[in-house]
């Protein structure tokens, strides 16, 4: 099908898969797509402009939750991204980061709800997300030390 | 000093002082302070149980069984309990959820900023061993690491009847503790 | 005159629960608002990792001690996913049934505290009598009345007890008398009007951007309801309608959840017609395969989401949880700015936060 520059919604999840496959066709990998899920693994350099593309030409509207996942050998940023106009379609997007100095773009300035997110995930596992206006911790004290939800930050057993 | 006689034009220091001279002194003097704890002590005692005035300090979940506790099916009223908004006003600190490091200062300074004679009811397992969150990096394992606790009120979350069990039990407590003399030594 | 920084909370008769509202004021107008939270933070996604997935079910209600059921079925159904199992029918719609019980009892809770704010202590009274009757059902079915620890992944605990369809249609045939009462009382009270009416105003395209979803979103004239567009357990089989309102105020968000109360008498009415026999509860294999699923469902506060990647052992690797209150706090600068410092009680209030799930 021709290349989607503007849609006026009620896109499923595969038409949505395969705009996004052949506007970035290196950067993106669909693991899988059904009519209102799309799990895609992205790479960090194209990363700011498909957010730019799923916002501005299909219609994301909605950033639902951005998390980060401790691999032991990198660390994962993961978004979820979703669209009302298209029938309540969700994207999973998956990024791959350095685990010693994790970065990537904040997507605060597109999608606004998703500013407390960033902070929570920058206090828990350490990910920096840069252009973000307020990047600090949120629920722990400034001075803490540790990165909770990463593997190397053991809780205590039951005596 | 102010040579002023008249007590309500005094500033409370000047009051302080002269109260001390002229009631204070003398009642001790002539052995009538003991006279007057040992007739006014039953009615201190009694008044002090049956107004308890715990703080308006809803932490978690157990909160909610507190609020349905004051409702109309578990009145806690009858018994005299009366939420209030500011510590200045209350005599009982009711602890309701579970207490993380970052709220443990603020709560042992609304402790301190309740006056004399007071009392700290932990409802909750949270607030008497931490509960479910044992191995939790941001809880207290129990409000008796840093507050004096006078009744502990297990469940989770204990039901409305528990609570009002505890408030009773309180009750009992002052009773046979028997403070609040006429006067502080 | 210089401006001034006031804390509210976090001992507060405000805010329900435990978070700090710094404002910025200029006299009596608040020029920023900046809240601050973290007081009653568990850690409880880390811990959850330590404790294998049955465990995590009686803490999954303690996640938003409001709507406690609503927390534990998305758990399960997140579970169920991860684990591929199919959930017997009779159990979907007893799920059902629970969760729209769960949903009157958290905008009956919302509406006691709301009162309260707003000096309407009547509507407080009558409300927790209320309560206090679908409490009952929801005991009689569970056993607790808070933290029901009822949902179980591939299923629910036990059958609904025998005579529970006459005492629930009893039930909510005298409630749907009481509901057009508290309107009413709230309705007619001309201060609560002057209160409500124009204030926290937040425009659709706002809403949408600032992440603001469920009754907050409804309220400023978006219809989206993900019990209708993204469904899931058996909510396809049921007709309902999708309560919005156009004022985007507060009085707005009143008015949409005071209409979602009848709407989920409506809902419980149509379940308890077409239930169908059955077993309740599958069997549920011991460890989780190697993938990562995401769910979500329409909390009464709005949308919540959990995602958890499984790593082949019975503990979970990662489990995320997506509040809605959350997002709802970080909207609070943009709700408060220019309104004077007696409507943040009216503003907030009407916005329905539980700090369990914000903090986590």
């Amino acid at each position: 099908m021709a290349e989607i520059t503007a849609c006026s919604g009620n896109l499923t999840g595969l038409e949505i898969a395969d705009a996004l496959s052949k506007r970035f066709a290196e950067g993106i990998k669909i693991n899988s797509a059904s009519p209102k899920r799309i799990f895609s693994q992205v790479d960090k350099e194209i990363f700011l402009e498909l957010c730019k593309f799923l916002k501005n030409d299909l219609l994301f509207d909605h950033a639902s939750l951005v998390s980060g996942v401790d691999r032991i050998d990198r660390i994962q940023a993961v978004f979820h991204i979703t669209s009302y106009i298209n029938n309540c379609c969700l994207i999973e997007i998956v990024v791959d980061l350095d685990h010693e100095e994790p970065e990537i773009d904040s997507i605060t300035p597109l999608w606004e709800g998703a500013n407390y997110h960033e902070r929570e995930t920058y206090d828990m596992m350490g990910i920096v997300f840069k252009g973000h206006p307020d990047m600090r911790r949120i629920f722990l004290p400034e001075d803490t030390r540790f990165y909770p939800q990463r593997k190397d930050f053991k809780l205590k057993e039951v005596p | 000093m102010n040579d002023n006689p008249n007590a309500v034009a005094m500033n409370s220091k000047d009051f302080m002082k002269w109260s001390t001279e002229v009631i204070d002194d003398v009642l001790r003097a002539t052995q009538a302070k003991k006279v007057l704890d040992k007739l006014m002590l039953p009615f201190w005692n009694w008044s002090q149980r049956n107004s308890m005035y715990p703080l308006h300090f809803g932490l978690a979940c157990c909160a909610l069984e507190m609020a349905a506790s004051s409702g109309p099916r578990w009145d806690a009223e009858r018994l005299g309990i009366i939420y209030r908004s500011s510590p200045r006003q209350c005599d009982v600190l009711l602890l309701n959820g579970w207490i993380s490091k970052k709220v443990r200062p603020a709560l042992r300074r609304l402790y301190e900023q309740m006056p004399a004679p007071k009392w700290v009811i932990a409802m909750g397992e949270c607030s008497i061993s931490g509960g479910p969150w044992y191995d939790c990096y941001n809880v207290v394992q129990g409000a008796d690491t840093f507050l004096p606790v006078d009744i502990y009120i297990p469940g989770c979350p204990p039901r409305p009847e528990a609570l009002i069990d505890g408030f009773l039990k309180l009750q009992q407590k002052i009773k046979a503790e028997a403070k609040g003399p006429f006067l502080e030594d | 005159m210089a401006d001034m920084w006031v804390n509210m909370g976090p001992q507060h008769p405000f805010n329900h629960g435990l978070w700090n509202l710094r404002v910025l004021m200029d006299g009596e107008t608040i020029k920023y608002a900046e809240p601050i939270l973290g007081y009653l933070h568990r850690g409880w996604e880390k811990s959850m990792e330590n404790r294998t997935y049955p465990q995590i079910i009686p803490l999954s209600d303690r996640l938003c001690y409001g709507s406690s059921m609503s927390w534990s079925h998305l758990y399960c159904m997140t579970m169920e996913e991860l684990f591929d199992v199919e959930v017997p029918e009779r159990a979907e719609y007893i799920r059902v049934i629970v969760l729209e019980l769960q949903r009157i009892v958290s905008h009956l809770l919302w509406l006691m505290a709301f009162g309260v704010d707003l000096g309407n202590l009547t509507v407080m009274l009558y409300v927790i009598r209320e309560r206090e009757m679908f409490l009952d059902l929801l005991q009689s079915i569970t056993g607790a009345r808070m933290t029901y620890n009822y949902p179980r992944i591939g299923g629910v605990r036990n059958d609904l007890p025998p005579d529970f369809e006459r005492d629930c249609i009893r039930a909510m045939d005298y409630f749907q008398g009481k509901i057009d009462d508290y309107e009413k009382l709230c309705d007619g009270s001309k201060i609560f009007r002057i209160r409500t009416e124009g204030l926290g105003v937040v425009k659709p395209a706002d809403a949408i951007n600032l992440g603001l979803t469920g009754p907050n979103l409804r309220a400023s004239s978006v219809d989206v309801d993900i019990r209708r567009d993204d469904p899931y357990s058996v909510y396809e089989e049921f007709d309902f309608d999708v309560c919005t309102h156009d004022a985007c105020d507060t009085y707005a968000r009143y008015r949409v959840r005071m209409d979602e109360m009848r709407v989920s008498c409506d809902i419980i009415r149509q379940a308890l017609e077409k239930i169908p026999d059955g077993p309740v509860r599958v069997k549920v294999p011991r460890n989780a395969p190697k993938k990562s699923v995401v769910a979500r469902v329409e909390d009464p506060r709005g949308e919540g989401m959990m995602y958890v990647v499984g790593d082949g052992t019975d503990k979970p690797y990662r489990l995320s949880v997506r509040s809605p209150v959350f997002v709802y706090v970080s909207a609070a600068n943009h709700m408060l700015k220019g309104h004077k410092i007696a409507d943040v009680p009216s503003v907030m209030g009407s916005i329905d936060m539980c700090l369990g799930e914000t903090d986590r």
